[in-house]
């Protein structure tokens, strides 16, 4: 026996027995998980901080509502877009908003897909975040649009005008594109719910609480023909979101690279935009994950392991997104074109370069220091690189939009930008939404996926007793 | 006088285990035994107890992709129709039925087709939503979403004998045994 754990260390380098921290702390039993997650929605009732926090971010939705009414009344003239940058803070705030969903699709149908345990704990609430956060990001080519009542147009339905949507646009395509995702989204996020909802069901004190969970767990058994069938639909689904996810970056991407516009007009900017897209979900994800398990003690669920691994892929896509960055600048030296010459230059020297060095600073320097373990280590670094490669992220589509578009071909229409208060209000409101959404997500529905930490007890319990066997 | 209220025959008998390995072995063993309308209630997916007691094959992947595929073509042939039949517009001299350009809306078409096929499939093959089921009678039976398991024979299944199943049931290591009113 001895000699047999002797050889699977020395040449299963990757046997070793695991020294990293666990997925879920010891000592969890089916019962334990089951009581600690549902007690969240209804045992624990409403409490100050949640109240507060809920408040506030209800408020800054209020913003939200003020600035779109006036902008609906009034007209996008409020905003800050004119000739030539016609695009400004509705397309920048939009692609980040959508970028930032993107993560919780990764977890929860990549990192279920690849069979990567530790995404158990977080995959839940991700998927809520990417909800909530297509939602933001639908708000903003609405209302760029101008007239937003008739957005219906971009949708091909026989009309009496007898005019289509042109299927050659990718702003057409983003519209199926982000449509279908929102749908897909939705659906994942209900499908894995449905369970959960049960058990809420069975566990609900109030008649109220035992009749809506009941009526949105649809009357679910577990019964085995039950779960077979779930278990068979949710891997299609996770198969089905996973090319979805990539797709709709690129899509995102193509809005821009289809274009001749420099420092637009390029092959890189669909995998780019998908690495730049896990990037700042991740670091969104983190951002929520870290307040979240200090505020409901789920320290035993989220346990640093996760952190850790999500730090590392904030890295990895950083890097990826970094090389994107030093690939632009090298094209513009390449490409011997005048126009994309001038273009990188102007990024660097021109009237924005604060923003564009800010960026650099954000996406490029800071996320370095999570090359070490102790960085990884320290839950408030990690909270304050998240932010700051959220804003990093913010600040890369700003650069991408901003300067392309008000240095065109011809020097007559050069122009500059500036987002007006209105845009502000706009962005800072859609961000109150998000809070607010998430708000209500975590007081109403079980935040971590309930049966799935079940399963996870499972399987730690028979690693567990397997060890005790072989000693 | 009143009528006598009609004495229903009850759903079935069902019983309750303290861990998914007793409860996989009595699934086994009353699969066995012949008995053709059992159930099994777990609170986490156990991939033996479909195995078991359902054969382990679905139909679901087949719908899916037909859905997908019903999408996808749908979805290109929308766009073909529109830009080639019903108004044809020479859009930058490519060609009318341009496919390179119709390829994200067909994708897109096909993931919407075969994801909205699996969540409706899904909900149809399992009969939901149901919003009556005799299981729900039993007061133990909400632990089945926490931590105990549980296998029901149906009283209408051809081996079904009240007693004797239900000594069987016990001989299985059955924590306890209830009858499931219908």
């Amino acid at each position: 026996m001895d000699d047999h754990h002797q050889s699977a260390e020395t040449h299963e380098p990757w046997a070793r027995p695991d020294d990293r921290a666990p997925v879920v702390e010891p000592g969890h039993t089916f019962a334990s998980v089951t009581d600690q997650i549902s007690s969240i929605v209804l045992t624990r009732g409403v409490q100050r901080g949640w109240l507060i926090g809920f408040g506030i971010s209800f408020a800054i939705t209020m913003l939200l509502l003020y600035a779109i009414t006036m902008t609906v009344a009034v007209g996008v003239g409020l905003w800050g877009i004119n000739v030539p940058v016609g695009w400004g803070f509705a397309i920048i705030n939009f692609v980040w908003w959508i970028g930032i969903g993107h993560a919780g699709t990764l977890i929860s149908a990549v990192l279920l897909l690849l069979h990567q345990d530790w995404r158990t704990s977080i995959n839940r609430f991700a998927e809520a975040m990417t909800l909530f956060a297509v939602a933001c990001a639908g708000i903003f080519p609405l209302l760029h649009l101008g007239r937003p009542w008739i957005f219906y147009w971009l949708f091909p339905y026989p009309n009496t005008m007898s005019i289509w949507p042109q299927f050659r646009s990718p702003l057409i395509w983003d519209v199926f594109a982000v449509s279908t995702y929102g749908t897909v989204s939705l659906l994942f996020w209900y499908v894995g719910l449905i369970p959960d909802l049960a058990t809420l069901r069975d566990r609900a004190h109030s008649s109220i609480g035992r009749y809506v969970y009941g009526f949105m767990a649809m009357g679910w058994r577990g019964s085995a023909a039950h779960w077979h069938r779930y278990h068979v639909a949710y891997t299609l689904l996770a198969g089905l979101a996973t090319p979805l996810v990539v797709s709709v970056h690129t899509v995102v991407g193509l809005d821009f690279a289809s274009s001749i516009v420099p420092g637009w007009h390029s092959t890189i900017f669909p995998p780019y935009f998908v690495a730049g897209a896990i990037y700042s979900g991740f670091a969104m994800v983190m951002t929520l994950a870290i307040p979240l398990r200090w505020a409901y003690k789920l320290e035993d669920f989220i346990t640093m392991r996760h952190l850790d691994n999500m730090a590392k892929i904030i890295l990895a896509t950083g890097l990826i997104v970094f090389y994107g960055y030093l690939m632009e600048a090298f094209f513009g030296w390449y490409s011997a074109n005048q126009y994309e010459r001038y273009l990188t230059l102007n990024r660097a020297l021109g009237h924005y370069r604060v923003q564009y060095w800010a960026l650099m600073f954000c996406n490029a320097a800071v996320p370095q220091l999570l090359w070490f373990g102790a960085v990884r280590r320290s839950v408030w670094a990690l909270f304050v690189i998240a932010i700051v490669v959220n804003v990093g992220m913010w600040l890369e589509r700003y650069v991408i939009v901003i300067t392309s578009l008000h240095r065109d071909y011809l020097p007559s229409s050069w122009g500059y930008y500036a987002g007006t208060r209105w845009d502000w209000a706009i962005y800072i409101g859609t961000l109150g939404l998000f809070l607010a959404l998430l708000f209500l997500f975590i007081r109403l529905l079980p935040m971590i996926s309930i049966f799935e930490m079940r399963e996870l007890v499972v399987h730690k319990e028979g690693e567990l007793r397997a060890a005790d066997l072989e000693e | 006088m009143q009528a006598p209220e009609p004495v229903l025959p009850i759903y079935g008998l069902m019983a309750e285990f303290d861990t998914p390995s007793q409860l996989i072995a009595a699934a086994r063993h009353v699969r066995a035994q012949g008995f053709r309308r059992v159930e099994a209630y777990t609170p986490y997916p156990i991939e033996e107890l479909g195995k078991v007691l359902h054969g382990g094959r679905s139909r679901l992947p087949l719908l899916v992709f037909l859905g997908g595929l019903f999408g996808g073509i749908g979805g290109y042939f929308l766009q073909y129709w529109v830009h080639v039949i019903h108004y044809p517009l020479n859009s930058g001299g490519k060609p009318l039925n341009s496919w390179p350009m119709f390829i994200p809306i067909t994708f897109e078409m096909t993931i919407l087709g075969a994801a909205l096929t699996a969540v409706f499939a899904l909900l149809a093959l399992n009969g939901l939503p149901m919003p009556y089921h005799p299981v729900f009678n039993v007061p133990r039976f909400s632990l089945a979403s926490r931590d105990r398991f549980f296998l029901m024979i149906r009283s209408i299944d051809p081996k079904y004998d009240e007693p004797v199943t239900r000594q069987m049931l016990f001989d299985l290591e059955a924590h306890d045994v209830f009858e499931v009113p219908p």
